[in-house]
């Protein structure tokens, strides 16, 4: 190995040490942000109902009202920074942003890396049908036909939950069976309350109501690790968002439904 | 190529590719029945049949011929709930494999029965058959053996086209194909077994026909 490729190896190994250290975050988020009087927020842009672009090219969706509530209790500007599902948390990772409000779910390999505030956000996967089906566990759909996606989450949960007795229609894709539902093949389906929250949006007759969950991983907003006061700070604003209905509003707004009372 | 074949699936996933061979089938057999039923009636209708039935029909028959089979599908399982006929989706999709089936199998027995020379329907006459008679043996079943091949081709291609019955949950044997391919994630292993299934199908089905033909049509078949 001669001087040149060992010094390049050095370089090599010197740069891959300094992407892998952690970056030197500034002395305090919230502080930063209260003396700059802005702060950054990663919203997603192509994930309706929580973020997408409106006609007139403004964000609009659940996490962009959440993100302007946070900056109006802040009493700062607010800068929206688009991102997507894959770089959101580098995003964070590398202080492009303050916040991730962006749909993110938790679990244990990102709790690695970010902090998580408590749950602004209902994402879960259940059994919807319209308010005079008394529905209310999964024993209670014996004998029942319940339309769901195939290959969906909630169509491998429910094959493997439900008991044998309930017939399991499988749709090619989430119109086929929001399709199947509006037209009364079947009167119960599986889905995410998102798609739920789609079929709400267009005001039909059958309604689609929550029965009971499947699966839940609700929203959290994600920060930088070792920020104590700006994890507080958010903490206090969702709770008190939750408290005096203005979260409830949010929801009411893009998803169509009442905020869970487990949230 | 470094993709390993694995056709482990198949041990614990036979019963569901059975059950759709079965669906398929069942569909084939409904509609191919009852389908060229229609289309002779039809066919009968627009040939011979009086003044104000013929618009009717033809206004049918051009409407299923110039309408893809998916839609035809989506508007009685999709549509037709909102006029009050539901229907499930094994009824949904029987019933639209005999109205297509209908209509192309019209114009295929049309095509036989306007072949035939009139001098033949006078002969019927002259022997003193009655008009039923004479549209039976004389008219419709050498128009029948005139026409069984194409006739033949038609229900092969609606067997195939049966495939897409599985975009309304009927559970036959291209749904069952997917669902494995989602369960499974072996989409090569998955497709190529049922399509294997299906030109197995499609072969079986042309020699019964034919079988079929040679009994139904026996003294002309010597051609």
């Amino acid at each position: 190995m001669n001087r040149r490729t060992l010094l390049s190896c050095l370089a090599g190994a010197l740069t891959i040490a300094a992407i892998q250290a952690p970056l030197p975050a500034s002395a305090d988020a919230l502080a930063t942000i209260e003396a700059n009087k802005v702060i950054r927020i990663a919203v997603p842009q192509d994930f309706p109902p929580f973020g997408s672009v409106g006609v007139d090219m403004a964000p609009k969706g659940y996490d962009v009202d959440v993100a302007k509530l946070i900056a109006d209790k802040l009493g700062v500007k607010l800068e929206l920074v688009p991102v997507t599902s894959a770089n959101r948390i580098p995003y964070l990772q590398t202080n492009k942003v303050d916040l991730v409000i962006s749909s993110l779910g938790k679990n244990a390999e990102r709790e690695k890396v970010i902090d998580f505030s408590i749950a602004y956000a209902p994402f879960f996967n259940g059994v919807f049908a319209p308010a005079d089906v008394a529905v209310k566990e999964i024993k209670d759909l014996d004998g029942k036909t319940i339309g769901v996606t195939r290959g969906a989450v909630e169509d491998l949960e429910l094959t493997k939950i439900a008991p044998a007795s309930v017939t399991i229609k499988r749709y090619e894709d989430n119109n086929g069976t929001i399709s199947a539902f509006l037209s009364g093949q079947v009167e119960l389906i599986a889905t995410g309350n998102v798609v739920a929250a789609a079929i709400l949006e267009r005001n039909p007759p059958k309604r689609p109501e929550i029965k009971f969950l499947i699966k839940n991983s609700p929203c959290f907003i994600g920060l930088n690790k070792n920020e104590p006061a700006l994890l507080e700070k958010v903490n206090a604003i969702i709770t008190s968002a939750k408290a005096d209905g203005a979260l409830n509003a949010i929801s009411e707004k893009w998803l169509g439904a009442k905020l869970p009372a487990e949230l | 190529m470094n993709y390993a074949f694995d056709y482990g699936w198949l041990l614990e996933y036979w019963p569901v590719l059975l059950k759709g061979l079965a669906i398929t089938v069942e569909l084939t057999l409904v509609g191919g029945v009852f389908g060229v039923a229609l289309g002779v009636a039809c066919a009968w209708a627009r040939a011979l049949g009086p003044k104000w039935l013929r618009p009717i029909v033809t206004t049918y028959v051009e409407m299923i011929r110039n309408t893809p089979f998916l839609i035809q599908l989506f508007f009685i399982f999709f549509g037709l709930p909102s006029l009050g006929v539901r229907l499930g989706e094994l009824e949904a999709a029987n019933l639209a494999m005999i109205i297509n089936l209908g209509a192309y199998g019209c114009e295929i027995v049309r095509a036989g029965i306007q072949a035939t020379p009139k001098g033949q329907f006078e002969a019927g006459a002259s022997l003193g058959m009655s008009r039923i008679q004479t549209f039976w043996y004389v008219v419709l079943i050498p128009a029948l053996q005139r026409i069984w091949p194409a006739l033949s081709s038609q229900i092969v291609i609606v067997m195939l086209g049966s495939a897409a019955v599985s975009q309304i949950a009927a559970e036959d044997l291209t749904f069952a194909a997917n669902f494995i391919q989602s369960r499974t994630f072996r989409a090569f292993e998955a497709y190529f077994v049922s399509t294997a299934i299906y030109l197995a199908l499609a072969i079986a089905l042309r020699q019964m026909l034919r079988g079929l033909g040679w009994s139904l049509f026996p003294k002309r078949s010597g051609r």
